[in-house]
């Protein structure tokens, strides 16, 4: 049976009105405690989003994403820390610092490939891990409290639950429009074209390392900006979120939701940390359901949910 | 200078350990193509293994022994069960699926043994200093590691490189339809490496484990540590996987020890204070940096297939 519309375009749809409304949701029942998951969930989601523009679309296998997240995070808190309480001062330094770092750890890391790419992406987020700890002024192991949200003149309040939420939702919903435009650009084209065949694509006179290195640069800028969020969302950063399982979960998402699809890391986001939240209700004991489901996930779901959508599509 | 020697001794120590870990890490890396990031749940098992199985027969060597073997069946079934399904598959695939079984791990090890760390006792001829040079001592048990880990790697060694079944599994790495369509049974040959790999992986997990407590998450920080060693040593390569587990073990060891005077030279105390502990953990993942950048297949690659 072939259905009229793509059931990924429906399920993605539907994704996003159900984020837009969820406010009304909260408002409506009383639950406050939804706004505050959602909001969790929407600000990793931009993080898996910007991880898959390189894992998904660029095949560059980042196992140290989480690192943007701590620099987007020390950015704000330090910054709030010696009393320069204003976002437009924050934000700005949180994106480059993570573009920087990005620039740097991409000229080093993409002169290697495959495992070895993995390999050593995991061992620059474990220095930013360790260089984090060793900063004693901002809390070192323990972390940096953040005593105040970053200030925007008045223009949006961050203390207020429901213009945050839909601060990083229009974070998010920005990010992917960018990364659709991007993926469907002359540079998303050849950036494709070099995960498909490095070799060919060389042949035909593209500087292959420069494209990579510029998308590498603008993923983890992204991810920077997730970073600054979720520090607000928290009031506190840590060296923790940029520890090497953080990146694993990250990765998890992404691949969980579709790898290479535009609106996979946003479902597998969401769907990745609701299975969590639910059956951590369930049982106190519920990575041993959740082990195997990934297990399980990678061994029957190929693609990810945005692959069995396609599938169902195809009937 | 008896601090250097005992130091030495020390990174020694840790380096073997290493070793062992990332032996099997790369074995099955270099055979199987797969990535485990299960493997540090394997050394935790051994070590909560050896807990239990020493405090249950009362005798050190004996519940080491039977730990041993657990953790050896333990891979076996694990790799019948769930990983032989991802031979040949993406590598992603692979750290999806072993993070998942990570995540189990340290779940089912709370819910047997609950969220507090064992400790596991050593018995007194173990425990007692050793003079090993006229005027230097060296704890017995942390000498009893260098020695079994360097018999074992001795083993390994010519186990792999002198042995028919070490035969195979070179042949297997370099060549697995070949190798399939010449009668040998490739499937249980994998089998046999993986429970190899997880039961050298049980042993340094077992024999660390008096040193350390034996706790929940103490497989993850020495696996990011091992993954650190095979790539230095360059993937598939035991030999390289040797030489870098001991550069690391060193390196680590003396850094912690001395990094924080040396830097007390060159900078005001506080600022060394704070700087030292930071820098000697990133030091081995510097190293690592610049390897790759260097080397980008590591020191020893292993000859592609």
């Amino acid at each position: 049976m072939k259905l009229p519309l793509d059931v990924r375009t429906l399920v993605a749809g539907l994704v996003v009105a159900g984020l837009l409304l969820l406010p009304l949701y909260s408002f409506l029942s009383g639950n406050v405690f939804v706004l505050t998951l959602f909001t969790r969930i929407v600000i990793l989601a931009l993080a898996a989003a910007s991880l898959n523009l390189i894992m998904g679309y660029g095949g560059m296998m980042s196992f140290g994403h989480a690192a943007y997240l701590g620099i987007g995070g020390y950015a704000v808190g330090m910054l709030a820390q010696e009393g320069v309480g204003s976002g437009f001062v924050q934000f700005p330094v949180a994106l480059m610092a993570s573009a920087f770092y990005a620039l740097v750890i991409g000229a080093l890391s993409l002169r290697t490939r495959g495992v070895y790419f993995i390999m050593i992406t995991l061992a620059f987020a474990q220095m930013a891990y360790y260089v984090a700890s060793g900063l004693a002024r901002y809390g070192g192991d323990d972390g940096l409290t953040i005593y105040k949200r970053s200030d925007f003149a008045g223009l949006i309040n961050l203390s207020n639950r429901v213009q945050f939420y839909y601060l990083c939702l229009a974070c998010l919903l920005a990010t992917v429009f960018l990364i659709w435009r991007i993926v469907n650009s002359r540079f998303g084209l050849v950036v494709q074209g070099l995960r498909s065949n490095e070799q060919r694509m060389q042949a035909i006179g593209f500087p292959a390392k420069r494209y990579k290195l510029v998308c590498f640069v603008i993923a983890g800028t992204m991810c920077g900006l997730a970073g600054a969020l979720l520090a607000n969302n928290t009031d506190f950063v840590s060296p923790a979120v940029m520890y090497w399982t953080r990146s694993g979960d990250l990765m998890v998402m992404v691949i969980l939701g579709g790898m290479g699809t535009l609106f996979g890391p946003v479902i597998g986001a969401v769907v990745y940390l609701l299975l969590e939240e639910l059956l951590s209700q369930i049982t106190e004991y519920w990575a041993l359901i959740m082990g195997p489901l990934l297990l399980l996930i990678v061994l029957f779901g190929r693609g990810g949910i945005m692959g069995l959508l396609g599938r169902l599509n195809r009937g | 200078m008896l601090l250097v020697v005992e130091q030495i001794l020390n990174g020694l120590q840790f380096g073997l350990l290493l070793f062992l870990l990332a032996a099997g890490l790369t074995l099955v890396f270099g055979i199987m193509d797969l990535v485990n990031l299960a493997h540090g749940s394997l050394y935790m098992m051994g070590a909560y293994f050896a807990a239990t199985f020493v405090a249950w027969t009362g005798n050190f060597v004996l519940g080491a022994l039977l730990a041993l073997g657990a953790t050896l069946l333990l891979g076996i079934v694990l790799e019948f069960t769930a990983l032989r399904h991802l031979y040949g598959r993406d590598h992603l695939d692979h750290v999806l699926a072993t993070f998942g079984l990570i995540l189990f791990f340290n779940e089912a090890v709370r819910l047997i043994w609950g969220p507090a760390g064992l400790a596991l006792p050593l018995p007194p001829w173990l425990s007692v200093p050793v003079q090993i040079v006229p005027g230097i001592y060296y704890p017995a048990y942390r000498l009893a590691i260098i020695v079994v880990a360097l018999l074992v790697a001795l083993l390994l060694f010519l186990g792999v490189m002198r042995t028919r079944i070490g035969m195979l599994i070179r042949a297997g790495a370099s060549n697995r339809e070949m190798i399939g369509a010449l009668g040998i049974n490739i499937k249980l040959l994998y089998t046999l490496v993986f429970g190899l790999g997880a039961a050298l992986a049980g042993l340094a997990g077992l024999m660390q484990a008096p040193i350390l407590t034996v706790q929940i998450g103490m497989g993850e920080n020495i696996l990011i540590l091992a993954f650190v060693v095979i790539v230095i040593g360059g993937i598939g390569s035991i030999r390289g996987a040797f030489i870098a587990a001991i550069l690391i073990g060193l390196i680590d060891t003396l850094g912690r020890a001395f990094l924080p005077n040396l830097l007390r030279q060159v900078l005001s105390s506080a600022a060394a204070s704070t700087a030292a502990p930071a820098l000697s953990s990133m030091l081995i993942y510097l190293l690592m940096a610049i390897v790759l950048v260097l080397r980008p297949e590591g020191l020893f690659p292993a000859t592609r297939r």
